[in-house]
């Protein structure tokens, strides 16, 4: 390439180093195409339709004292559970316990008779047992996480195992006795 | 050590195990000497490789939100350009692209015809680029199928059906292309799995064709050998000129997407596709317009589907059809007004294949089949062998220095 | 070589799907939405609304909106809730396994005027109205025939044999449509006062109709004219550059 017209070009002339119109070129190259970039990652996030489905209702009526069910909402279980007086009772007790994510059942429940609860255990998503008479509850009458071990008392708060918080409050509403709007 | 230094050094170090850097510069860089006369017309290989990363990684985002299934298909474009965020964007670039990309091809072919690039000793380059087209004819049939419209499944009909022209086993293959009896769920799967694989297909044998562009180094427009006094590095000239062309191709490319997004799309593609009702006048994208008048032009089955697929594969022997010593069309004045008037015949062609198959279309798409053919397989030979082309000038320098700057050899 | 380019233009032009000979061309008109500025005009896209809802949807669906779209063409989200609670949408299984009806929700697509095909069919003597979310992309020059076609109802030339449930449309194609005309002067009384013309209501409906196909299209429009003027930019940028670099080349 000794010989190439480019090599007396750029010996007779020297290269400019700072060199404006390259640079602006490439800048606004860069940024348009860096531009280009975020429309496409953007259409990774929610659409507007799932974004729009954010809301399930439910009825708590037929639920008897001591079960529960299962709900979903944004594609997630939600568990929903008539507590006895007894659960309620050891729940409130242990608002006072050594707490690993410290909050009282009063916050966790706007009815204390129902819980209602993101059914997603909050150490590596999975769904802990405890909705069917048949499961385990764990050490604390709650739920309890097959996956990794993690014990959740009848607040749905995490009392033993790898989980760092409490099992998730979705945010809901009593439409009527009855009637609960989650989201 | 200064940040600088450092960085450099650990880039060495890199390079010393694997010279990444090295090949780019060589394969696409500042090693890679190239003509210096390479006027715009050869702006359109880079652009072509532009529009091929455009795609598919347009394509990559739309497959994200796409569903394959003859039920859900037309729903989730419809979801994509509503809902998905900038959906919209994604899907008119993707669509838009496909005609643009074969726009910058055809341009890239054409000028590959005009110069002679497939002449000695660049025939496997152009056996390279004649597959990438066709690799490129069948991805953009697929994936015009997979918006499930009217003229996806109807064109899907049509084109797997020419299969049946095939004497005793064409049945047998329209079946399996379908994996049933008619265009159905299996279809639409496969042509997504398809759709999607092809375009790495294609890179691969971009990779080829750039690899077979090395071992001679682009041919240019006066057709004669570059000496390498005449040869500039690709890194940063044609760096330059290149960026220049892609400014203006973008312009022109967004201005459609963002103004005219359907306007080289099939209206009916906005209906879902219903097997019980063909639409009065099925049309194929505008990149196949040429062929499928070649089909239309001959009434037998079998010879028309033969016709077709040879207008392509004739490409194939084309360097040998055209054995001219000379490359450019610039010094064979008889075959550059052939070359105007077989490019004037393919738009002709193009047009025939959007009319109704009837009446002046239909004659004129027989008279431009038949010249077509002619073309390859009369002309080109014949004027390689009695065309006297002008004086070659001695090196691609002599044209444009005056006889007192020429440099002394 | 300006010919390659002038003859690239022509087979572009020359390409573009062109319908029956016989057929006429609708009329030509000018909407908000055209050119390299368009934009919709709200309050007309409300109207069109109001004749969609009183006038089309009877049999026509839109199936691809859904109440919360609405919130686009400028209604405020609790108003949008308000329209979606009009309509009553079908919801279920409930725990006894049976399908029931509740008001609408701003998540939920536009009800459909009939169940499925055939029963749309059997209603309408035979003819299947078409969805009409897409109509406007679904036809040639699209704004522009929707209009014609709903102004195109006249009395059949001499000799024409219409059949019978059939109307005579100047716009259709083979010129025999199933729908009778719909569109009149004071078919609707428009909310925001504006006088019901027969031209108005048709006008209103396929700017309606056209954002329904094409909801992007303001998005789309401001978008464009920043990326071009971009590219424009790079463009220029890279022009005066090239030059530059390649004018070292021209001195020896």
């Amino acid at each position: 390439m000794a010989n190439t017209a480019h090599a007396h070009a750029a010996a007779a002339q020297g290269e400019t180093r700072r060199d404006f119109l390259l640079h602006s070129t490439i800048a606004v190259g860069a940024v348009g195409g860096a531009m280009m970039v975020w429309p496409l990652i953007h259409s990774m996030n929610p659409a507007a339709d799932t974004l729009s489905l954010s809301t399930t209702e439910f009825s708590v009526a037929g639920i008897a004292e001591g079960s529960g069910i299962t709900v979903v909402w944004r594609g997630k279980p939600v568990f929903v559970r008539h507590r006895t007086a007894a659960e309620i009772e050891t729940a409130k007790k242990d608002d006072t316990a050594d707490l690993r994510d410290p909050q009282t059942d009063a916050v966790r429940a706007q009815k204390p008779d129902f819980l209602i609860l993101v059914g997603i255990c909050t150490h590596l998503g999975c769904i802990p047992l405890g909705m069917k008479a048949t499961e385990p509850r764990g050490d604390f009458g709650g739920w309890f996480c097959p996956c990794h071990g993690s014990h959740y008392d009848t607040s749905g708060r995490i009392r033993r195992g790898p989980a760092p918080a409490n099992l998730e409050v979705p945010p809901y509403t009593f439409l009527s006795d009855t009637t609960v709007r989650i989201g | 050590m200064t940040e600088k230094s450092r960085l450099l050094k650990a880039w060495e170090w890199h390079e010393q195990r694997l010279p990444i850097g090295h090949w780019l510069d060589h394969s696409l860089g500042s090693k890679y000497p190239a003509p210096k006369n390479l006027n715009y017309w050869w702006n359109f290989g880079s652009l072509a490789l532009f529009m091929l990363v455009l795609m598919i990684i347009t394509g990559v985002f739309l497959a994200m939100n796409y569903t394959a299934h003859t039920s859900m298909a037309f729903d989730s474009v419809e979801r994509i350009m509503r809902d998905v965020n900038n959906g919209w964007l994604i899907r008119y670039m993707h669509a838009n692209g496909a005609s643009f990309f074969f726009i910058v091809v055809y341009i890239h072919i054409f000028r590959g015809l005009y110069y002679g690039s497939y002449k000695p000793p660049r025939e496997v380059l152009w056996w390279m680029g004649v597959i990438i087209y066709l690799l490129m004819m069948a991805t953009a049939f697929m994936g015009y199928v997979l918006p499930w419209g009217q003229m996806s499944f109807w064109g899907a009909t049509v084109i797997t059906n020419l299969f049946s022209a095939i004497p005793g086993v064409g049945d047998a293959i329209v079946t399996l292309l379908w994996g049933g009896f008619s265009v159905d769920n299996p279809t639409l799967n496969r042509f997504f799995a398809l759709h999607y694989l092809l375009p790495f297909v294609i890179v691969g044998v971009v990779v080829l064709h750039v690899w077979a562009l090395h071992i001679p180094g682009s041919n240019n427009p006066l057709g004669i050998e570059a000496a390498p006094a005449d040869k500039i590095p690709f890194f940063p000239y044609y760096y330059a000129k290149d960026a220049v062309g892609l400014g203006v191709f973008l312009v022109v490319m967004f201005a459609v997407v963002f103004w005219l997004p359907n306007a080289m799309g099939h209206p009916l593609n906005y209906e879902k596709a219903n097997p019980l009702v063909t639409p009065p006048h099925i049309v194929p994208e505008w990149y196949y317009l040429p062929f499928y008048a070649i089909l239309r032009a001959i009434p037998d089955k079998l010879l028309g589907v033969i016709a077709m697929f040879g207008s392509i594969l004739i490409l194939f022997v084309l360097p040998w059809l055209d054995r001219h010593p000379v490359r450019s069309a610039t010094f064979r004045p008889i075959f550059k007004i052939f070359f105007w008037v077989f490019l004037a015949n393919g738009i002709m062609l193009g047009w025939c294949g959007s009319q109704l198959a009837e009446g002046l279309p239909l004659i004129l798409s027989r008279v431009g089949t038949f010249w077509y053919f002619f073309h390859f397989i009369v002309l080109l030979p014949l004027l390689s062998w009695v065309e006297t082309p002008k004086p070659l000038p001695a090196s691609i320098s002599q044209p444009v220095l005056s006889p007192a700057m020429k440099p002394a050899e | 070589m300006r010919k390659i380019v002038l003859a690239a233009a022509a087979a572009f032009v020359l390409s573009s799907p062109v319908m029956a000979a016989e057929e006429i061309k609708p009329m030509k008109r000018t909407w908000t939405f055209d050119g390299v500025f368009g934009k919709f005009d709200k309050q007309q896209l409300q109207r069109g609304f109001q004749v969609y809802k009183e006038v089309c949807a009877s049999c026509h669906s839109v199936q691809y909106l859904a109440f919360r779209n609405l919130q686009d063409i400028g209604y405020s989200e609790d108003q949008v809730k308000v329209i979606a609670a009009e309509y009553q949408v079908q919801d279920g299984p409930d725990e006894n396994g049976d399908m029931f009806d509740r008001p609408g929700r701003a998540s939920d697509r536009i009800p459909k005027p009939f169940a499925n095909e055939q029963l749309a069919r059997a209603s309408n003597g035979g003819a299947l109205p078409p969805d009409l979310s897409l109509m406007t992309k679904a036809r040639e020059d699209g704004p522009n025939y929707v209009f014609s076609l709903m102004m195109g109802y006249t009395e059949p030339p001499k000799g024409f044999e219409i059949l019978p449930g059939m109307s005579y449309n100047t716009y259709f194609p083979g010129h025999q449509i199933g729908m009778p005309q719909q569109i009149t002067d004071d078919r609707v009384t428009y909310a925001d006062g504006t006088k019901a013309s027969a031209e108005q209501i048709a006008s209103d409906v396929t700017a309606f109709l056209h954002w329904a196909a094409e909801p992007k299209l303001e998005v789309r429009h401001a978008t464009g004219i920043r990326v071009v003027l971009f590219a424009l930019l790079f463009t220029v940028l890279a022009f005066f550059y090239k030059r530059r670099l390649w004018a070292r080349l021209e001195k020896h």
